[in-house]
């Protein structure tokens, strides 16, 4: 009894020694880091993800085949949005931080910024959504501008019929709403005067459901599924799909960012490899996301 | 013998007035520790990123995505103090009114239906109260006003039901703390009962009842969420009751996750939660005075 609870401890000692090891050196493969071949097949370690909202759903996924491949690594993904993301890999709490933007965008202190590396995983597409009552199909670039720095406020000034246009905005710090600026907005300003502001892309669906007029954006991947009661726009007549983003006929999309301290190694590296790989990119494209394979 | 006697005696007396000391001790750190650690990242707007003191307090222009980013948090401390104020003035009626129904109307029906029902009520999470606002109250809003529901008087309307238990219960625990002599003095000098409670009573347990009013103001002030869900969060100052507006827990709520400490759009976020620690203290300070003119 004696000696079985003194292997116990020992064991877990070892145990809690190994954890704590892949702490602080992001992960640790098993394999000989010079023998190429067995390193494929031996990822082990933790990995923890926090960041980004709109890239977590993919991120659990990826996570969850990844483990099915390497049972021997574990990964936990979290939410809390990019700054958190960006805020806890910088801190070193996490090994990969989700991003919507670079992390150069978003720190002040470049010194900081040096450290971090950005890993294009994914590109994510956006969409123009309105409510169901209003009967326009497709909007110009300057349009959408127009609605959104309130110069255009009826829906009959762009061919629709004579209602009220409701604007539903993002938070100034969302990313979404980031790339809504830079890729359709082009430097004119989102007049905050005018219309709401929802906290995220449910909210958004929400209010968009029941107020009518209204017209906000939101992440294709998260119109994947179920959530098919939004009425998406055209952009200059261009449907928001792969092939049109591919040909950069569609503006309105950005890159997902997975971001490390320094150079991933071992498991971590392994992980990333494994959502930008040709292997994941169809599950990647059911969800609702473009994979990189296809933007390279 | 003598001995155990006096271990006893010791671990009677001090092992638990050691443990509740250290309570004592461990709940003053904590509270300490936590306003030295808001007001430390709170000053860090002015002393780190730069901005003025004057232009946080008095400005009405929060920009803080511009390439000329502007700091002014007068929209969200005018949106918190008219959605409270608005709660306090729609609620506390109702409130007292339920206090002298429990104390001198009905006190079996009292008793045994609303107080229990006034319980329930604190225990629903603000995040229902949210979300059946979303849903209720936002759509009933836009059929009998147009626009789009989201604004002032939504926040108002859902944050008056939550704090009306606050208010109910202290205001009802000061009419039952009236001496009963007060009530039979006046029956005895020939006044109807109204009269008695709304002359007597009333008056002698004001101090009670405006602690209650200043209570549910505070909680009014902190409460996050299920006014951030309803009341339009558009950075502008309401132009009437049915406009959107912002609080200081809103904006809170929605940028603190997506930016990046040590930046100055993170650093007025704490600022704004720094002022909103000093209205809350502002209240305590005011429940202080009113007690003390109580004793008096």
């Amino acid at each position: 009894m004696w000696k079985k609870s003194v292997k116990f401890g020992i064991a877990a000692l070892l145990i809690t020694g190994v954890l704590a090891g892949c702490g602080k050196s992001d992960s640790t493969a098993e394999g000989n880091a010079d023998n190429g071949e067995a390193k494929q097949e031996s990822y082990s370690g933790t990995i923890t993800l926090a960041g980004s909202t709109a890239l977590q759903p993919l991120a659990e996924e990826a996570a969850n085949e990844f483990m099915g491949k390497y049972p021997n690594v574990s990964i936990t993904v979290q939410g809390g949005g990019s700054g958190t993301g960006v805020n806890q890999v910088a801190a070193g709490a996490v090994q990969i931080g989700n991003s919507d933007v670079p992390s150069a965008e978003k720190l002040e202190d470049k010194s900081k910024a040096g450290e971090l590396i950005d890993h294009k995983v994914a590109g994510i597409a956006f969409a123009i959504v309105v409510n169901k009552d209003v009967n326009v199909d497709s909007l110009t670039l300057k349009q959408i501008q127009d609605i959104f720095s309130g110069k255009i406020t009826n829906w009959k000034d762009v061919g629709g019929k004579d209602e009220k246009i409701n604007v539903i905005n993002r938070p100034a710090s969302s990313g979404t709403r980031a790339t809504f600026e830079k890729t359709v907005m082009k430097g004119v300003k989102i007049n905050e005067a005018i219309g709401t502001v929802q906290d995220s892309n449910g909210a958004v669906e929400q209010a968009i459901n029941s107020t009518p007029g209204s017209i906000s954006y939101v992440a294709m991947s998260y119109l994947i599924g179920e959530k098919k009661d939004l009425k998406t726009l055209k952009i200059d007549g261009v449907e928001p799909t792969v092939e049109n983003i591919k040909t950069e006929k569609y503006p309105f999309w950005s890159y997902e960012y997975m971001i490390t301290k320094g150079e991933p190694k071992d498991a971590v590296r392994g992980f990333i490899e494994y959502v930008k790989s040709e292997e994941f990119a169809p599950k990647v494209k059911e969800m609702g996301y473009i994979p990189m394979s296809e933007l390279e | 013998m003598k001995g155990k006697g006096q271990l006893n005696y010791w671990k009677s007396e001090y092992i638990g007035r050691a443990l509740v000391t250290f309570c004592g001790l461990l709940i003053v750190i904590t509270t300490l520790s936590i306003i030295v650690f808001i007001c430390g990242k709170g000053i860090q707007s002015f002393t780190e990123s730069g901005i003025s003191l004057k232009e946080m307090l008095f400005s009405t222009e929060w920009k803080p995505s511009d390439s000329d980013p502007k700091y002014g948090a007068v929209i969200f401390i005018v949106g918190s103090t008219l959605v409270s104020i608005g709660a306090v003035l729609l609620s506390t009626p109702i409130a007292l009114a339920l206090a002298i129904f429990i104390n001198f109307i009905s006190p079996k029906f009292g008793s045994a239906v609303l107080k229990p029902v006034l319980e329930l009520l604190v225990g629903i999470p603000s995040v229902v109260y949210g979300w059946l606002g979303v849903t209720i109250l936002i759509p009933l809003l836009r059929e009998s006003f147009g626009g789009v529901g989201f604004s002032l008087l939504a926040g108002i309307i859902v944050l008056s039901v939550m704090i009306l238990p606050t208010i109910t219960s202290i205001a009802s625990d000061a009419l039952s703390g009236v001496p009963f002599s007060y009530l039979e003095a006046s029956y005895g000098l020939g006044s109807t009962r109204w009269q008695a409670i709304s002359r007597v009573i009333v008056p002698a347990a004001k101090t009670g009842i405006f602690t209650g009013i200043v209570l549910g103001l505070a909680r009014a002030f902190g409460e996050a969420l299920a006014v951030q869900m309803v009341i339009g969060n558009a950075v502008k100052l309401p132009s009437g009751l049915y406009s959107p507006t912002a609080t200081l827990t809103g904006i809170l709520t929605m940028d603190m996750a997506n930016t990046i400490n040590g930046t100055a759009w993170n650093n007025a976020l704490w600022t704004l939660a720094m002022i909103l620690l000093f209205i809350s203290f502002l209240f305590i300070f005011l429940i202080r005075m009113i007690g003390r003119k109580g004793e008096r």
